[in-house]
């Protein structure tokens, strides 16, 4: 059975449609990228994931069960920004997820259960590479260390899925591959399976196992807001690099579109 | 030569140019002073600075005949037990409700409107209520303090905790915290820190309140003391007794900046504040 899978699945904010006929499957492992024009409802898609967005119609399912309307500890999430906490240093930042469930009225644990919780947190902080920096507060790290925090905070309750939304559109081009060889190296390790919005097509070629294209298959002139983006692509990348006809493919199909402009 | 906005004092420069408007208002004070006594040695209105030295050491080392007390220690004491009493309980009540308010939108949505309003009744319109329903005591200065506070603390913490980034509260709960840990570990240390910046504003006008109820009724109390001897024309008390007071919530005030800077430096680092 795949771990993720959408039927029928819409989004509407009164008559405006921003994702319609979304159906697609995931299986765990998966790497999925996500890229489209602005505004096209990527976002809004990871929202749906995470539980902030109510869905429209259709249904979304994770195992089998469907997506609770409110974040959980079966999804992280890593934003682009203020994705850490900033009155926690980097050790109290990852130590708080175990905290959070280990005590359920303070939120703060002592004696053994902190040891384990401190252990815990120290082997994620290491696999980001901040265990020098574990008194810093996040004001005294840089953005790309911020997000390595993040990271780390997020795969401390071993979700079902991880989110990233922009998580590196903020970072220098050297940080970025660095972080993009951590996110790998993670995600192999860890078997995780990761939804990324990326504005970077290279980014989304470099890491993802699938890429997903969003964008509008039909569009009203004289009513912008009645149809809905959806997955117009859903490229499976084996070779990790983006075959040379991409766009000869893509406009193949005889759909000449505003993402095809930005991204390509 | 540099634009004007890019020029900056030198350290010592700093100092000086600081102190130099003092020394200004100081001079002036003198020499307004000397041509009235010139004029009039009993002048009342502009006394010396000895004598205004005089007085207040008397009124700080004697004790009165009457009370058995040091009047200057019984008035400070007094007043800065209800003004701390008073800010206390409206710290309290602030962050609380700031808190609730601001983390639960069901609460927010009860309380918001009535905070509202009640921060926009003057406090000292319905200071005569206070007499009424609280007597003359204690109780009755301190209750005037926390209505005038209050409100303001509850409204700026709430509207802080309503800007912390959405982010911070998601992230949260997919890290397995509920509603109430999300208060407690993400919200409240968060307000914390601004609570002690809103209160150093909020302290200019817990003293305002604070000498208001006491010139009306009190038996001792710094403002009290001043709007007793007013009926003499008592510069000489006056003036030392408004400089005492001045230095105090100078010191308040610096308590409450140094202790929030020690203690959290991320939030001052947030708020992008120069040193």
């Amino acid at each position: 059975m795949s771990l993720l899978e959408a039927k029928r699945l819409e989004k509407h904010y009164g008559d405006h449609v921003v994702l319609e006929r979304l159906d697609f499957r995931v299986e765990a492992g998966d790497f999925v990228t996500l890229v489209g024009a602005s505004g096209c409802g990527k976002t809004t898609f990871l929202k749906m994931l995470l539980g902030t967005e109510r869905i429209s119609r259709g249904s979304l399912t994770l195992d089998q069960r469907p997506i609770p309307e409110e974040p959980g500890p079966d999804r992280g999430v890593v934003f682009q920004k203020y994705s850490v906490f900033p009155h926690l240093t980097v050790l109290g930042n990852v130590m708080i997820a175990e905290e959070l469930s280990q005590s359920r009225w303070l939120g703060k644990s002592f004696g053994t259960a902190r040891r384990q919780a401190r252990d815990k947190a120290m082997a994620r902080i290491e696999e980001v590479g901040l265990a020098n920096a574990l008194g810093k507060y996040p004001h005294e790290l840089s953005g790309g260390m911020q997000q390595r925090l993040a990271i780390a905070q997020a795969l401390m309750m071993r979700p079902r899925i991880l989110l990233l939304d922009e998580p590196f559109g903020a970072l220098d081009p050297g940080i970025r591959q660095d972080m993009h060889e951590l996110i790998l190296t993670l995600w192999k390790e860890q078997q995780l399976t990761i939804f990324m919005i990326t504005h970077d097509l290279k980014e989304a070629f470099a890491l993802g196992t699938r890429l997903w294209v969003f964008d509008k298959l039909r569009h009203d002139p004289q009513a912008p807001e009645a149809f809905g983006a959806t997955i117009t692509y859903d490229l499976p990348i084996g070779e990790r690099q983006p075959p040379a006809d991409l766009s000869a493919r893509l406009s193949e199909r005889g759909l000449k579109t505003l993402t095809q402009e930005t991204l390509l | 030569m540099k634009r004007l906005i890019n020029l900056t004092p030198s350290r010592g420069g700093r100092w000086l140019l600081g102190l130099l408007p003092f020394l200004v208002v100081a001079m002036v004070y003198l020499s307004l002073s000397n041509a009235r006594l010139a004029e009039n040695p009993n002048d009342r209105l502009l006394p010396a600075p000895a004598t205004m030295a005089n007085t207040f050491y008397t009124m700080a080392s004697e004790e009165n005949q009457r009370t058995g007390q040091i009047v200057l220690w019984a008035d400070t004491f007094a007043s800065l037990e209800r003004l701390l009493i008073g800010v206390a309980i409206s710290a309290l009540i602030g962050l609380s409700v700031g808190l609730i308010n601001g983390g639960l939108p069901l609460i927010r949505a009860k309380f918001s409107p009535l905070v509202t309003v009640i921060s926009l009744i003057p406090p000292m319109a319905i200071l005569p209520i206070l007499f009424i329903a609280f007597g003359t005591g204690e109780a009755a200065k301190i209750a005037l303090i926390v209505i005038g506070v209050t409100p303001f603390l509850i409204r700026d913490l709430q509207g802080h905790a309503l800007r912390l980034p959405d982010e911070q509260l998601i992230k949260a709960q997919t890290l397995g915290g509920n509603s109430w840990q999300v208060l407690t570990r993400v919200l409240l240390p968060q307000l914390t820190p601004r609570l002690l910046n809103a209160t150093r504003l909020a302290l200019g006008t817990a003293w305002l309140f604070l000498i208001a109820a006491e010139a009306i009724a009190a038996q001792e109390g710094l403002g009290y003391r001043i709007f007793l001897v007013r009926r003499y024309l008592s510069m000489d008390v006056i003036l030392p007794y408004v400089a005492w007071i001045t230095l105090l919530a100078f010191l308040l005030d610096q308590l409450l900046a140094r202790t929030s800077r020690i203690a959290f430096p991320w939030y001052h680092a947030e708020e992008g504040d120069k040193p």
